[in-house]
Formats: structure tokens, C-alpha cells, sequence
């Protein structure tokens, strides 16, 4: 269990990309919902990142990453099939708890439609009639669209610029699906909080119970530092241990929102250092 | 034949041991308390008067022979005074450092009755040390047997139960869900207390012994208890998970940025290296103003840990009085001189926003101490009228832990109401073969009470497998003898031979 051997690189975009690691283990025990948490090197942070996808026979999980930060990005440079990651604990958090609805609305913003996948899947598995709602800033971003498709009973893909699918946001698709079928029992959606909230609120006139796996900073993911409190109804949640997926009507997202910001300052500098260290082709300080 | 030592005839004063001066180690993470040299381990060690009574002894969690170690040292036998402490306890060096001793063995010494008590500690801490430094390693003649002994949590607790076990001849591996063993030890307890090295080399010591780590485990997700039991081959499990799930006040603002607790400020500082940023990734929230709630052991190490991180000013917010604080009076007193400054009897009754949703500081109260409540410690009663703010950037809640949720959420174990694992007076659990010990059974207590537990949870896993092994007994068990010879006749064998 000390290597975590990469045995699969895809790019989806230049932000996007795809990681298989072996760990069979790991494969044997993932439930969809479940996370990881992965450290590059021994410097490194710890970073939660959502299980997109496992392979129970070949022994691997799959992540799907944006390089959006220091770690991501240096991930994208250098994970390439046979390396290895330095640390990777899991599969963490509650499993989704997968309710017997009978037609489901899987909803997946942008990053988000890697870990909606193994939900939708395991609702189609259940015997669920599932409607996959994919949401992308343009054609370029698309990724596992036929993996949807081969999979899903429906798929309503939505980009904002038209470029591919319908134009409009995920909640134009969500508006399409409601006004299609009248006995959606469930939703979960997945994706960057703003997006999860615009879904939550969109639900809530119709009380079609609504959940979303929430993403806050973490750094233990075993329910022993508190720093991925997220506010629920009127009580203070642990999104690592009590989580990640919780009740979208009641998830205080302006909250959860705000205490993302917490490290914006030194992420920036963080990230600048790093691209600065990158053009200036030498190895990064140690 | 040597001369019978008096409380008069030993020197009269503990023997100082020298300390970084508080101002300039406030600026770093070196180790505070610097040990003591062999010169002033041999003046301590000539102050115990080894009286027959031998309260040291009960006074241990695991009852080491307190005076037979300092015996040796007397005699500049530090190998054998080192085979003796590791006999009953395989981390002298952690526990040297972190044993609360004044409320253990040093607490009932009979020299303290007239006198500074033995500093039986800080010998421990010597033997340790140069063990560490001159490479030793006790490792017993072991027998392997055919049982496989899972432990889950490479703390304290864990550590010692791996310990124990491996000894007895058993096949141990540990699991731990960090990337690197030690638990509380590396995570919470911060260098200047306890030195990441002297923690690594006891780890590796339990390596030599055979015990395997796996690190980046987390045991109840990646796989259960019951399958170690019945699907992975093993006899017997131990479950030393910790207690670490962090109380939040729930006052106005606690989910402000900037509010933090001291687990979390602890393990990016300690554990993930967060004071080298940026040579490390993890960051810290730098706080100019720092408050910390609480005054435990681990508030202290929060407030200890500020002013290193460059804190201006460091606050220790406490709602009872100096005297009720339960951390150990050697911390408060490092913090003090190290320029903490303590507000006792306030609470804190609001966390204030600048607009932006971060601390701007933080409304409290006075407190004034009332009637006894069921813990026999005065209640702590708001005065009236008192409330006043002051800033601060940074905030610390350090007022305790409760059970970690997942051994609950993921196997059968039988909790009490409040989520610690129920067990029975061997430690068992409500699973066969499943032991358990630490704050995941008792709530958060300290290191050497939960290498007691390990121990005492490894007796009874060896009960339970049917081993029989030639381990010390300790003497807070009902077996009084020692290889079969009685106490009485020990303790007059080992006079004879003085």
C-alpha cells in the first residue's frame, strides 16, 4: 500500500485531466460518493479529490482533476503513467446514500460530472431511470459524454456558449427535465457550490429532494480537525466524515462559499511562484 | 556496603535542568527543555532514596521499576538502566518528555513529602536520549507464533499494544490513516515538545521488532474491523483510533475565516510542516492578534505554536481561574515566560466579523466562580454587564474532543451515548477477538495513559489467543509476584543485596 502507481493519463483540455491509480484494494472498497486524499510528494498538501470512477476487476480508482492551483497543476506536469503519487488514503466520506427513486436527475457541473458518474450508474444499477444533466462552458471542456450516453436512460448536455448541446446553464437543463417528466423523485447534483446552490434553489419550489456533495478545504478527511465544517440546517457538519453529500435544501452554501476563500491569498502567490518557477525551467525550491 | 541514604544526607534541590531562553525559543520550534547531561543525571539520581515503600512504582500507568532504573543510572550503568525502563516501557524517550509525572510517579515520591520530588521524568527522558544517540536497541529473544495481531492507529495506545504483542511473538501491523505513523504524537504535540526524531526512532525500534506500518490506511473505509477478523487473518485487533473530532464553541462567527481548532492549527503546523511554508505546500493562517480558548495541554501547545508562527500578541481565553486549568503547570509556566498573556475567568460569547468574513476579533465575558458543579470544580457564572471586545485575527478553539465517528459508522462496536467504544475491564469489545484502549474508550486523556491501555489491552489479547509469555507483570494488577518470587520477598532480596 506504500506506492500508488499511475497507470492511465488522459487529458481531457488543458485544465482537465484524467488519472487511473492502482490501488485494488482501494477498488474493492469504493462506493460512489467516496473521496480520496492525495499528496504529490512528501512536501506536498493534502488535497481531497472525489472518486470519478472504479474498476473493481483491473484494481484501479480514477480521478478526474482541474488544475486550477499549485498542486493541480503540478499533478498535471508530473503524473504521467508510472510514477507515482506519495500519499493516498480512502475511500473516504459516507457513501451516497442511494435511495430507491425511481427517476433521477443526475446533475454534474463542469468538474462535477466526474464524480456524478458512479452515482448515476449505481442509480441506473438499482433499476432507477436516470436523466444525466451535463454542464460544460463550451465543446472544448466535454468530456465522458458517450460514457453517459451508454449508461444513462437520458442525457440532457447544456454549454453556455451553444457550442455543443443546448445553450443555456445547468438550471435551463434542470428546467427542461422537470417540465419533461413530473415524478423526478430525486436529484443530486454535483459541481462548483454556485452551481450546487442554483440547483438547490431550483428544486425547491417543486420538493423534489435534492442532494450535493459539498467540497470544502480539508486536511486530515477523518473527522479530527474541523476544518471542512459545513453548515446543515442548524447544525455544524463535518463534510469528511458526516458528509460529503448532504441535503441541498438545507446546505448554508454562502457559507460554505465564503470559507473556500480562506487561503485565496497564498494559493495566488503560490500558484505565481510555482508558474513563475515552471517558465524559468528550473526545479522548483526545496 | 554503601551508606544509608537520609532525606538529609541527599542533595536537598532537584537538580535544575537547563531550558532555551524563553525569548529567543519563542521564535523557533527547538526543543525547549534540553535534557540533562550524565553529571546531572548522577546528582538526581543520588536524591531517591529508594525507600521500601516504593509509591513511584503504583504511581506509573504501567508501573515501571522506577527505582531499579535509577539505581543503575547511580552506578553510570546507563545500558542497564535503559533494559530496565524498556521492560515495561518501550518510549522513554516520549514519555520522559510528555508524562504529566507531577500528577504520576513524581506526584507521590516520598522524597516530595519533604522535599522537591525526584525528578524521576526527566531521568527517563536521559536513558532514553542516549539510547536514541548511542543506537541501542533491546530486542528480546522472540518466539514467533502463528497469530496475526492487527492494530488500527500507530499512536500511543497502538504503539504500545504493537509493542507488547510483538514481543509475544506475534505477526503486528499497524494501520494508520496519515501518511506518516505517530498519531498524536507527531500531529498534535509540536517539536519543541516532543522532537519528530525522537518519535521516529522509537518507531523504528518497534520496526526492528518486526511490528509492519502501513501507512495511508484508513481502517473502517477501506476495509472493517469485522473483515480484518474474518476475511484477512486476523486474531485479534486493537482499536487505538483517537478521540479527535474537535468541539466547536457554537457561538456567533465560529464559521468566520479565521476561526480555527487547535487539532487543525496543529496538524498543518506540526504534521504537514505548515511553519516552512512555502517549502512545504500546506499553509497556515497567520494571525498577528491569536486567541486561543481553552487551557489544556493542547491549548497550551496552540498558544506556544502562535507565538513561534510570528503572532504579535498571543491570548490564552480561559473561563475558569488559574488553578482549575488542566493543563500542566510546567506548560503554563514555559508560556508564560514565553510572553503568552492569560485572561482568566473569561468566556468567550462572540466571534466579531470585519465585513468580509473574517475575525475581527472577539466579544467576551467575565466569569466569576460559583457553586461546585458535578466535577467537584466551582462553576464558572457570567458577572452582568461585564461583555468587552477586543481584536484579534486569529481564533483557536482548544476546549476538547469527542469520539471519532468512523469505527462507529462502519462496524457492529457497541458505543456508550457518547460514541467512545464500550469495553470490559480487559479491554474487550463488544466484538470477539476486538480490543480497545486510548481516548477512543476513556475521551481525550494523555499519551502515557493510553500506552497503559495498549498494554493492558495486549494482556488481554494474549488471554484471549491463549499465550502465555514471560512479560513483567505491572503492579496495578491483582498479579503480585514477580517470576513466582512474592513482593515481600523481593523487596527484602533487593535490600540484602544493598
Amino acid at each position: 500500500m506504500s506506492n500508488f502507481e499511475i497507470v492511465t493519463r488522459e487529458d481531457f483540455s488543458d485544465v482537465t485531466y484524467l488519472l487511473e491509480v492502482r490501488h485494488p484494494m482501494m477498488a474493492k472498497a469504493a462506493k460512489p460518493g467516496q473521496f480520496v486524499i492525495v499528496m504529490l510528494n512528501e512536501h506536498g498538501e493534502r488535497i481531497p479529490l472525489t472518486i470519478a470512477d472504479f474498476d473493481r476487476n483491473k484494481g484501479t480508482i480514477t480521478l478526474v482533476i482541474q488544475a486550477v492551483g499549485k498542486t493541480t497543476r503540478q499533478m498535471q506536469q508530473e503524473c504521467k503513467v508510472g510514477t507515482t503519487l506519495y500519499g493516498m488514503v480512502g475511500p473516504m466520506g459516507i457513501p451516497s446514500p442511494m435511495s430507491h427513486a425511481k427517476k433521477v436527475v443526475c446533475v454534474g457541473g463542469g468538474l462535477g460530472v466526474a464524480p456524478i458518474f458512479p452515482q448515476a450508474r449505481g442509480f441506473k444499477e438499482a433499476g432507477a431511470y436516470v436523466i444525466a444533466i451535463l454542464g460544460f462552458r463550451n465543446k472544448d471542456l466535454v468530456f465522458w459524454e458517450k460514457k453517459f450516453r451508454d449508461c444513462c436512460d437520458e442525457l440532457i448536455l447544456c454549454t453556455n456558449d451553444g457550442s455543443a448541446g443546448m445553450k443555456g446553464m445547468i438550471t435551463d437543463g434542470i428546467k427542461v427535465a422537470l417540465a419533461k417528466h413530473d415524478d423526478i423523485e430525486e436529484v443530486v447534483a454535483i459541481g462548483p457550490p454556485v452551481m450546487m446552490k442554483a440547483c438547490a434553489d431550483a428544486t425547491r419550489a417543486a420538493k423534489i429532494k435534492t442532494m450535493v456533495s459539498v467540497n470544502p478545504i480539508m486536511v486530515d478527511g477523518t473527522g479530527m480537525c474541523g476544518g471542512c465544517r459545513v453548515k446543515v440546517g442548524d447544525e455544524v457538519k463535518f463534510a469528511c466524515v458526516d458528509g460529503p453529500d448532504f441535503d441541498g435544501h438545507l446546505v448554508d452554501f454562502d457559507d460554505l462559499m465564503l470559507r473556500l476563500q480562506r487561503y485565496t491569498v497564498v494559493e495566488k502567490e503560490a500558484h505565481e511562484r510555482w508558474s513563475e518557477s515552471c517558465r524559468m525551467a528550473k526545479p522548483p525550491q526545496i | 556496603m554503601a551508606k544509608k541514604k537520609t532525606i538529609r544526607s541527599i542533595p536537598q534541590e532537584r537538580t535544575p535542568m537547563r531550558e532555551l531562553d524563553a525569548k529567543v525559543r519563542a521564535t523557533n520550534f527547538e526543543e525547549v527543555a534540553c535534557g540533562y547531561n550524565l553529571e546531572e543525571a548522577l546528582r538526581e539520581s543520588d536524591r531517591c532514596l529508594m525507600c521500601p515503600d516504593e509509591p513511584c512504582i503504583s504511581g506509573c500507568p504501567v508501573g515501571i521499576n522506577i527505582p531499579g532504573f535509577i539505581q543503575k543510572i547511580s552506578e553510570k550503568n546507563l545500558r542497564g538502566a535503559y533494559d530496565i525502563l524498556t521492560n515495561t516501557n518501550l518510549l522513554p524517550s516520549i514519555c520522559g518528555r510528555v508524562c504529566p509525572q507531577e500528577n504520576q510517579c513524581e506526584g507521590v515520591c516520598t522524597v516530595g513529602d519533604s522535599l522537591e520530588a525526584v525528578a524521576i521524568g526527566r531521568m527517563e527522558r536521559f536513558v532514553g536520549d542516549t539510547a536514541i544517540k548511542e543506537g541501542w536497541v533491546n530486542i528480546p529473544h522472540i518466539e514467533p507464533n502463528r497469530f496475526r495481531v492487527g492494530i488500527v492507529g500507530s499512536g500511543p495506545a497502538g504503539m504500545a499494544c504493537a509493542a507488547d504483542m510483538a514481543k509475544a511473538g506475534c505477526d503486528v501491523t499497524v494501520y494508520e490513516a496519515f501518511h506518516q505513523p505517530g498519531g498524536v504524537l507527531k500531529y498534535g504535540i509540536p517539536d519543541f515538545r516532543l522532537p519528530n526524531e525522537v518519535i521516529d526512532a522509537e518507531i523504528n525500534n518497534l520496526k526492528k521488532f518486526g511490528v509492519k506500518f502501513e501507512c495511508n490506511t484508513l481502517v473502517g473505509r477501506l476495509f472493517t474491523i469485522e473483515q480484518m477478523i474474518d476475511e484477512m487473518g486476523f486474531h485479534a485487533v486493537f482499536v487505538g483510533v483517537g478521540a479527535g473530532y474537535p468541539t466547536m464553541l457554537n457561538i456567533p462567527g465560529d464559521s468566520l475565516n479565521g476561526v480555527l481548532s487547535a487539532n487543525e492549527l496543529l496538524t498543518r503546523c506540526n504534521l504537514m510542516r505548515a511553519r516552512d511554508f512555502p517549502n512545504f505546500d500546506t499553509p497556515l493562517p497567520i494571525g498577528k492578534r491569536v486567541a486561543v480558548v481553552g487551557a489544556g495541554n493542547t491549548a497550551m501547545d496552540a498558544v506556544r505554536v502562535s507565538l513561534r508562527l510570528g503572532a504579535e500578541k498571543v491570548y490564552c481565553i480561559y473561563r475558569r481561574s488559574r488553578t482549575e486549568a488542566p493543563a500542566r503547570a510546567e506548560e503554563v509556566h514555559h508560556a508564560e515566560q514565553e510572553g503568552v498573556e492569560f485572561h482568566w475567568l473569561t468566556a468567550p460569547v462572540a466571534v466579531l466579523d470585519d465585513g468580509k468574513g473574517s475575525v475581527r476579533g472577539m466579544r467576551c465575558v467575565r466569569m466569576e466562580l460559583g457553586e461546585p458543579d458535578d466535577s467537584g470544580r466551582r462553576r464558572p457564572v457570567q458577572v452582568k454587564g461585564s461583555e468587552f471586545d477586543f481584536e484579534a485575527d486569529l481564533i483557536v478553539y482548544a476546549i476538547g474532543t469527542n469520539a471519532n465517528p468512523i469505527m462507529g459508522q462502519t462496524s457492529k462496536l457497541k458505543l456508550n451515548k457518547w460514541g467512545y467504544i464500550g469495553t470490559d475491564d480487559t479491554l474487550a469489545t463488544s466484538i470477539a477477538g476486538v480490543f480497545a484502549g486510548g481516548d477512543i474508550v476513556t475521551g481525550a486523556a494523555t499519551v502515557i495513559e493510553a500506552m497503559g491501555a495498549g498494554r493492558k489491552a495486549a494482556r488481554g489479547m494474549k488471554a484471549y489467543l491463549g499465550i502465555r509469555d514471560a512479560a513483567l507483570p505491572y503492579s496495578d494488577t491483582d498479579n503480585s509476584s514477580l517470576f513466582g518470587i512474592d513482593t515481600k520477598e523481593r523487596n527484602f532480596a533487593r535490600v540484602r543485596v544493598a
